[in-house]
């Protein structure tokens, strides 16, 4: 099973009482304000869940897989997420069984 | 930002929730999240990315003070796939 927007937006509308448009609106804005901050280039701490980092990489060589061809690999900055612990710990728990 | 600042943003943006309203949505959504790859389901979200889940192997680890050596058992750890529109989004921030 893949959680969604439309699911979270479902559970909002069960659990705290959101309508059916207040829900996937706040969906929206929750992940959109999250991107807008990351797009500015503020990092991104979420306690209980984990932290969206930024991590600027250098130009470095690359080669296209299908032709062989070197190309570079244009610098750029890059999104990385670190689970907290309180995460790590809840799917550590997690067996695979499931 | 941090979650409060996530709170303080949304409050201003949707005006016609009040601010208890939001910081429970906002504590739903983290939990639902948390609890999706507790339970070893997957999350994808247009536009911004996908969690999953990640297998470790057990391997002989080390006690680094002794040297001892122990068994660690394996374990799953949550990793995340930036979407298309976050990774543009983010990196064209720097371009211009």
């Amino acid at each position: 099973m893949t959680l969604t927007k439309a699911d979270m937006a479902d559970r909002l509308f069960d659990d705290v009482g959101l309508n059916k448009r207040e829900s996937k609106e706040l969906v929206e804005a929750f992940f959109g304000e999250v991107r807008t901050a990351l797009g500015r280039g503020e990092v991104v701490k979420l306690s209980g869940f984990g932290n969206f980092n930024l991590r600027d990489k250098k130009q470095r060589p690359g080669r296209n897989p299908k032709t062989g061809e070197e190309i570079p690999i244009s610098a750029r900055r890059v999104v990385t997420f670190h689970a907290g612990q309180k995460l790590k710990a809840r799917v550590e728990r997690y067996t695979g069984d499931d | 930002m941090t979650r409060s600042d996530l709170i303080e943003v949304l409050a201003r943006s949707q005006t016609q929730l009040s601010y208890k309203d939001i910081e429970l949505a906002v504590k739903s959504l983290i939990d639902q999240m948390s609890g999706a790859l507790a339970s070893g389901n997957r999350i994808e979200i247009r536009g911004f990315g996908s969690f999953s889940l990640h297998h470790r192997p057990s391997r002989i680890g080390r006690n680094p003070k002794t040297g001892e050596s122990v068994s660690l058992e394996g374990k799953y750890v949550p990793h995340f796939k930036p979407g298309k529109m976050l990774r543009d989004q983010v990196n064209n921030s720097v371009k211009q």
